[in-house]
């Protein structure tokens, strides 16, 4: 049996940036989807926004885990050989494009109507409305909610242990396997989360509060 | 692609699933009610004039908000039981599952109390009150009908986030699934139908709180399906 040592300590801070990597592919990879699923449910055709709709429905409906599942499982019958970082690149940018979307869906709602209804007796058409006018005032809308978003993605990365990702809570469970100090061990684990977690969420506050301010 | 799909199995396992989802929704239910009872309470100690009070359960709301659920829950399943404290899974399961909640739900419920005009407050005071009957009716109710819509999406989470249970326990919908996949190896189909299952749960949970929106709190909701 081994004791928890600085080596095991090393081992889940270096476990940490797979953590780190997958959060920001996940958000990158929600960030395009999650504009695209936006854009289509302020769009003016009302089968796309219902479509937009139940995408969103859908995957807010089902858990992250089953989600996972789906994604790793599915690719095998598609024929894929998928390993776990793919699957998890995969299923996290769904899972991201779907609660930024609704996020942002929100921000370019929130725009006052007038803004809108001026550009529509402008002649504007739709892209010119969403890229001119209406998009650039939700994005200053849009950023605190979005960083919220991160640290609940952040937080999520965790379940990538369940298909066999190595990130943080994976190296904290095999080193808890072999020094069975498991209060020690996720304590760190925890911790270096909290770490990642609590100055993220600050800044998200402090952003919002910055908006609020006239 | 020429794979065949086959669900027949999975209409054989019908009454596992059946009890998975049962014991999900048994538990969910019990966290939302618990949850909130813990959520009142911390909203109740966060707007107190205690400033340790205040202290503590702000540190209990960033400790949990700020760490992953699976994490809560192997500290208090795997790393309790070294401090002499042992549950079953399922208990295990339902306490970590609550403690989660109840740092969320303190916050939503706080910001309602919040919204809550001092005048009313004073008003109550004024016709002599006592601390308590102010809490509960001047202050706690107008405070959850304000924050019903939040309190119910976090609702929703909570069943979802109940599939996490499966990496310690063996019995809920998720765990069902895991344990059917490894007998017949047919995974795609099994998560394909539970997921659904899981949709179908947070789609009538989601209407039944509309339903109570609609009936017991007469505000309308923003409009969601509106152009730009």
């Amino acid at each position: 049996m081994r004791h928890f040592s600085i080596d095991e300590a090393w081992l889940l801070i270096f476990a940490t940036r797979w953590t780190g990597l997958l959060t920001l592919t996940a958000f990158v990879g929600g960030g395009i989807g999650g504009a695209i699923v936006a854009v289509a449910r302020v769009s003016p055709l009302r089968f796309v926004r219902l479509i937009a709709a139940s995408y969103i429905r859908v995957l807010q409906g089902i858990p992250l885990l089953i989600l996972l599942f789906l994604v790793f499982f599915g690719a095998n019958i598609l024929g894929l050989r998928i390993d776990p970082w793919t699957a998890a690149a995969v299923g996290y940018g769904l899972y991201g494009s779907a609660f930024l979307g609704e996020i942002w869906r929100g921000c370019l709602q929130a725009v006052p109507r007038g803004q809108r209804d001026a550009a529509v007796a402008l002649a504007l058409s739709f892209p010119q409305r969403l890229c001119l006018v209406v998009a650039p005032q939700a994005a200053r809308i849009a950023v605190p909610p979005s960083v919220g978003f991160m640290v609940q993605l952040l937080k999520s990365t965790s379940l990538a242990s369940v298909i066999g990702f190595t990130e943080l809570t994976w190296t904290g469970q095999m080193i808890n396997n072999v020094t069975f100090q498991p209060l020690i061990v996720f304590g760190m684990v925890a911790g270096i989360y909290f770490a990642l977690c609590w100055p993220l969420s600050l800044l998200s506050i402090r952003l919002e509060q910055r908006l609020l301010r006239p | 692609m020429n794979y065949v799909f086959h669900f027949d199995f999975i209409w054989q396992s019908r009454d596992e699933l059946l009890r998975g989802a049962l014991l999900t929704l048994q538990l969910s239910a019990e966290t939302m009610l618990f949850g909130l009872l813990l959520g009142i309470l911390g909203a109740w100690a966060k707007t107190s004039r205690h400033k340790a009070m205040r202290g503590i359960v702000q540190v209990y709301i960033e400790a949990i908000r700020n760490t992953p659920f699976l994490v809560q829950l192997f500290l208090i399943y795997l790393g309790l039981p070294r401090l002499g404290l042992r549950f079953t899974p399922d208990s295990a399961a339902l306490l970590a599952m609550v403690v989660n909640l109840g740092a969320y739900a303190t916050e939503i419920v706080r910001a309602g109390i919040e919204a809550v005009p001092r005048g009313q407050i004073e008003a109550g005071r004024a016709l002599g009150l006592r601390p308590w009957p102010i809490f509960r009716c001047i202050i706690i109710v107008p405070a959850l009908q304000t924050v019903f819509p939040a309190l119910a999406s976090q609702f929703i989470l909570v069943v979802l986030g109940s599939s996490v249970i499966s990496t310690i326990s063996a019995e809920e919908l998720t765990a069902v699934a895991n344990n059917l996949q490894s007998q017949s190896f047919r995974p795609f189909e099994i998560y394909f139908v539970v997921g659904g299952i899981y949709l179908a749960m947070s789609l009538g949970f989601q209407a039944i709180f509309a339903g109570i929106q609609r009936v017991a709190l007469p505000s309308a909701p923003a409009p969601e399906d509106t152009p730009i």
